[in-house]
């Protein structure tokens, strides 16, 4: 199996690998880089559990090669708190109870995140709307909204 | 109820914040594909295309050739050491491997061991079975049918497809009520086979040390200590002895009764580990977690309902097919095969009642989990709530007010129902009357005849059910004979500052953070300063594990009993420390002070000190009690849903617009937690009532088989829950509480079903199955000659 030789900036460090073609950018994050907060849920880009930011921009990362990722950004939950500070979304989760087993959170936080970039004051259709690619199993959503309007507001 | 507590104590009733999300919130989870151990291998299965088949042959030549494949396990490795077959926890039988035949799609046909995931999947593409197809039976009315080609030969003389025939009630005095009724209504109503598919599926690290002999497995499972006896009942013979078996429950990522079960996944990963020497980690995929793992429901019934003509309910007969696939893996407590699906009677105060269930064994996978239900609650809550809005169509009566007539009435409580359970406590007709307040009811009905008269379809559906939780008092509820009670222990050490174990297993209902709390009622010691751990066999005491809503009432019993010992302890210390006679000490959250002197007190971090410090003579030291709690009861949490849809007549699509659920689960500890799990259960009521179905073709081919075709909802389609609550405490219970986890899974599909019957009522139509799909509804419009 032909392997490649990648550098990618993960949370703002540089990192390399050498990777089979075939390699998924989740596995190259939990398995080589031993990051396990991205979870995998599904295999199919339907759960979001995966989700981490490519260049700013949402992705499931079961569905993205790490190849793929050569030359660019990704952020992951790992990323988000910065200096002992919790980003607004983790911050607004844990107060609205926007989580119960945790395992979807991370792609949900990261979904939220890059919402937050492009719409300072979404609506609660703009949000269902911008998660409607994570599932939740345990939450029913409700407090997920409610944590993603609170942590807008902190971020206005 | 107000806090007894401050805040800085955080006892019950406070929506403390929850304990776990710190480490959740930064990634920090720890879930079992998380755990990475030296010299780790993966395993990865084949398994079966054909839900009945013939192994002709499995050849492994080619797999032992794909670089990093180390072994293929097959039934034949297995059966080497008689490991080959398992039991359910019905006490049926399962293979872990087959040696000649499959009885299932996506049954376990071998096992690739390799060196990372990658090498094992391509070692599973390279083992090569050669299958002869058997003819399918997927349909249990088939199964059941004289004639039948009988699918257990493995069984000694078995002779049909029968797994098991249970009825409950006086069949002739049911019969006789029916027989003289006013007005009877009958309606098949099925339940379907769904899949609880929690985002995190089922896996394992087995760790077997052979220098130690002993085996330790990090594994998704609800119930680490039973799982554990099992293991020594299944494997004992070669020689893995219940001392040196060690299960560790690390973060689970949602169970909802899908990870009660053994899978054989996990058994070949241990047989794998103590044969190679080297951990061996399995996790399924997605396709694996929804084809092969416990399914739930699959129940098909005919329910009837006999009345007066004013209305008043007289009896219920309802009789039942349930399919459980290949076999009875159902986790249910052995002597109710059924579960307790005899709660079917429901809020009403029926005068007779009989029900019965045929189980068929057929070419599915096995199963018949308690999903986020306690055992087959869901299905009879289905039947009977259903069937009382036929009957109120029937008598053209509106649905609120028939079941405000016939709600067993809350001075009959404690109410034995006619079919033996013994209702704790329950005030029906306030939670109904407070869910018809809340969404405005009177207008709702005005609304919906304007916009009938427009030609609009809205409907309006009610669900009063009662749950039956809390599994359960020995005398009737114990798994493979263990007896279903459950355990805390709480340590408190010299600075004051305690550890909390306990029998049971959160998979997201925040056990870290109510438990603390139930520390930080009884004793005063902020709950912040209570650590709880649950998971680890071979710290935490015995206990059966979280599902059926039991946590709250066994192991949260337990705990509070734990600490009233502490406080009785407590109360001696004080009574020494401040020189006075035990009866002269009162107590408040957190010290107890001299009556009539305030300021002469003791906190209970002095106090706890003192115990190892400076105790009194003739006294154990420590601060340290433990608890096996045996519940008296079941309980029985209830509530009143109504929800609101609109149909579009051009696709068939409903649309929850509104959903206000009114509970009742007695005292609460954590309102914030408790609302939580409402939301959630609402969301997995809402999912088969509208979307999810695992279903099958004639061949026994999966046509749901990932999340692109098993439709979970999103939040797009979740409409914003409405809650409210009253409150009737338990009585029996040391805290009140009655458990929560599963109520709104139970009572929503329905009231939503309901809904969808109302908004077509007037076009002739009484009964629609769930899931209540585009299409399904869409056909009904096209007939009714009403669709866009």
């Amino acid at each position: 199996m032909a392997t490649h030789k990648i550098k990618v900036t993960v949370n703002g460090t540089a990192r390399e690998a050498e990777v089979e073609s075939r390699l998924l950018l989740v596995h190259l994050l939990r398995e080589a880089f031993r990051m396990t907060g991205t979870h995998i849920g599904c295999d199919t880009t339907h759960c979001g559990a995966c989700t981490v930011l490519l260049d700013g921009q949402p992705v499931k990362s079961c569905t993205v090669l790490a190849v793929q990722a050569h030359g660019r950004e990704v952020m992951t939950v790992e990323g988000l708190e910065q200096g002992g500070k919790l980003h607004p979304v983790q911050q607004g989760f844990t107060e609205k109870h926007g989580l119960q087993c945790g395992y979807c959170t991370p792609g949900m936080l990261m979904t939220s995140c890059a919402l937050l970039r492009r719409n300072k004051n979404p609506s609660e259709h703009e949000i269902r709307e911008a998660i409607s690619g994570n599932l939740c199993r345990c939450t029913g959503y409700v407090n997920i909204v409610e944590a993603v309007r609170l942590a807008a507001e902190r971020m206005r | 109820m107000e806090p007894r507590t401050d805040a800085k104590i955080c006892g019950m009733g406070h929506s403390m914040r929850r304990k776990e999300d710190p480490r959740f919130i930064r990634g920090q989870g720890h879930y079992v594909d998380d755990i990475q151990l030296p010299g780790m291998l993966f395993m990865d299965i084949v398994r079966s295309p054909f839900a009945h088949a013939k192994i002709k042959s499995i050849r492994t030549e080619r797999a032992l050739k794909v670089p990093g494949v180390l072994a293929v396990i097959t039934g034949e490795t297995l059966a080497k050491y008689n490991l080959h077959w398992m039991p359910t926890l019905s006490s049926d039988t399962q293979m872990v491997l087959p040696t000649d035949r499959v009885m299932y799609q996506a049954q376990e046909v071998a096992a690739v061991i390799a060196t990372d995931r990658y090498a094992a999947a391509d070692g599973v593409e390279a083992v090569e079975v050669d299958y002869d197809p058997l003819p399918v039976i997927v349909d249990p009315f088939k199964a059941l049918a004289p004639g039948a080609q009988v699918l257990r030969t493995d069984k000694k003389d078995k002779k049909d497809n029968l797994a098991f025939h249970w009825e409950a009630g006086n069949r002739a005095a049911t019969d006789k009520a029916f027989a003289e009724a006013e007005v009877v209504v009958k309606q098949d109503i099925y339940v379907p086979r769904i899949h609880v598919a929690s985002i995190e599926t089922c896996g394992c690290v087995a760790d077997f040390d052979a220098a130690q002999g002993k085996l330790t497995v990090y594994m998704t499972t609800q119930a680490p200590h039973a799982v554990r006896t099992v293991f020594a009942l299944v494997a004992g013979h070669v020689g893995l002895s219940e001392e040196r078996i060690r299960i560790i429950s690390p973060d689970i990522g949602g169970g909802f009764g899908g990870k009660v079960p053994v899978y054989p996944g996990y058994v070949i990963a241990v047989a794998a580990s103590v044969v190679i020497g080297k951990p061996v980690k399995w996790i399924e995929d997605r396709m694996e977690n929804l084809q092969a793992d416990s399914f739930a429901r699959d129940y098909h019934m005919t329910a009837e309902l006999a009345a007066k003509k004013d209305g008043t309910m007289t009896a219920l007969r309802v009789k039942t097919v349930a399919d459980h696939g290949y076999t009875n893996a159902s986790a249910n407590p052995s002597k109710f095969p059924a579960g307790l699906f005899s709660i079917c009677t429901g809020s009403y105060d029926l005068k007779q009642a009989f029900c019965e269930v045929d189980a068929a064994y057929t070419n599915k996978p096995p199963g018949g989990v308690a999903y986020r239900c306690s055992f087959r609650v869901t299905e009879a809550v289905h039947a009977i709530e259903r069937v009382t809005d036929v009957l109120a169509q029937a008598l053209k009566m509106d649905p609120a007010e028939l079941r405000m007539k016939n709600f067993i009435k809350p001075e009959q409580f404690p109410y034995r129902s006619v079919l033996g359970w013994e209702y704790d406590s329950g005030n029906y007709p306030a939670a109904l009357q407070l869910a018809m307040e809340k969404i405005g009811y009177a207008a709702l009905r005005q609304e919906q005849a304007e916009k009938r008269a427009r030609g609009e379809l809205m409907g309006i559906g009610i669900c009063s059910f009662t749950e039956i939780v809390g599994g359960g008092p020995s005398k009737d509820f114990d798994i493979l004979g263990l007896k279903m009670f459950d355990s805390a222990e709480i340590r408190v050490h010299p600075t004051g500052k305690a550890i909390a174990r306990l029998g049971t297993k959160s998979q997201g209902q925040g056990h870290e953070t109510t438990y603390a709390q139930i520390v930080a009622e009884e004793l005063g010691i902020p709950a912040s300063d209570v650590q709880v751990e649950e998971g680890d066999t071979d710290t935490a005491p015995y206990g059966l594990g979280t599902y059926a809503s039991r946590s709250t009432p066994t192991s949260g019993a337990a705990c509070a009993v734990a600490a009233r010992k502490l406080r009785e302890k407590a109360r001696k210390i004080a009574a020494h420390l401040l020189e006075v006679s035990e009866d002269d000490l009162v107590w408040e959250p957190g010290k107890f002070s001299v009556k009539g002197a305030p300021q002469k007190a003791k906190t209970i971090q002095e106090i706890v000190f003192a115990s190892y410090t400076n105790y009194p003579k003739g006294m154990e030291p420590g601060f340290e009690a433990t608890s096996y709690y045996d519940p008296p009861n079941l309980t029985f949490p209830f509530g009143s849903y109504i929800c609101v849809v609109d149909i579009d007549r051009g696709t068939g699509m409903v649309k929850v617009r509104r959903f206000m659920a009114v509970d009742d689960c007695g005292n609460i500890i954590n309102p914030m937690i408790v609302e939580g799990q409402i939301h959630g259960g609402l969301t997995q009521g809402l999912a088969p009532a509208l979307f999810e179905e695992m279903s099958y073709d004639e061949n026994g081919n999966n046509l749901a088989g990932s999340f692109m075709d098993y439709l979970l909802p999103t939040a797009m389609e979740t409409p914003h829950w409405e809650t409210a609550k009253t409150v009737t405490p338990c009585p029996h219970h040391p805290l009140g509480a009655k458990g929560v986890g599963e109520s709104a899974t139970v009572g929503a599909p329905p009231a939503i079903a309901n809904a969808v019957v109302d908004a077509l009522s007037h076009l002739g139509v009484r009964h629609v199955d769930i899931p209540i799909t585009p299409e399904k509804v869409w056909k009904i419009l096209k007939e009714k000659g009403v669709a866009e």
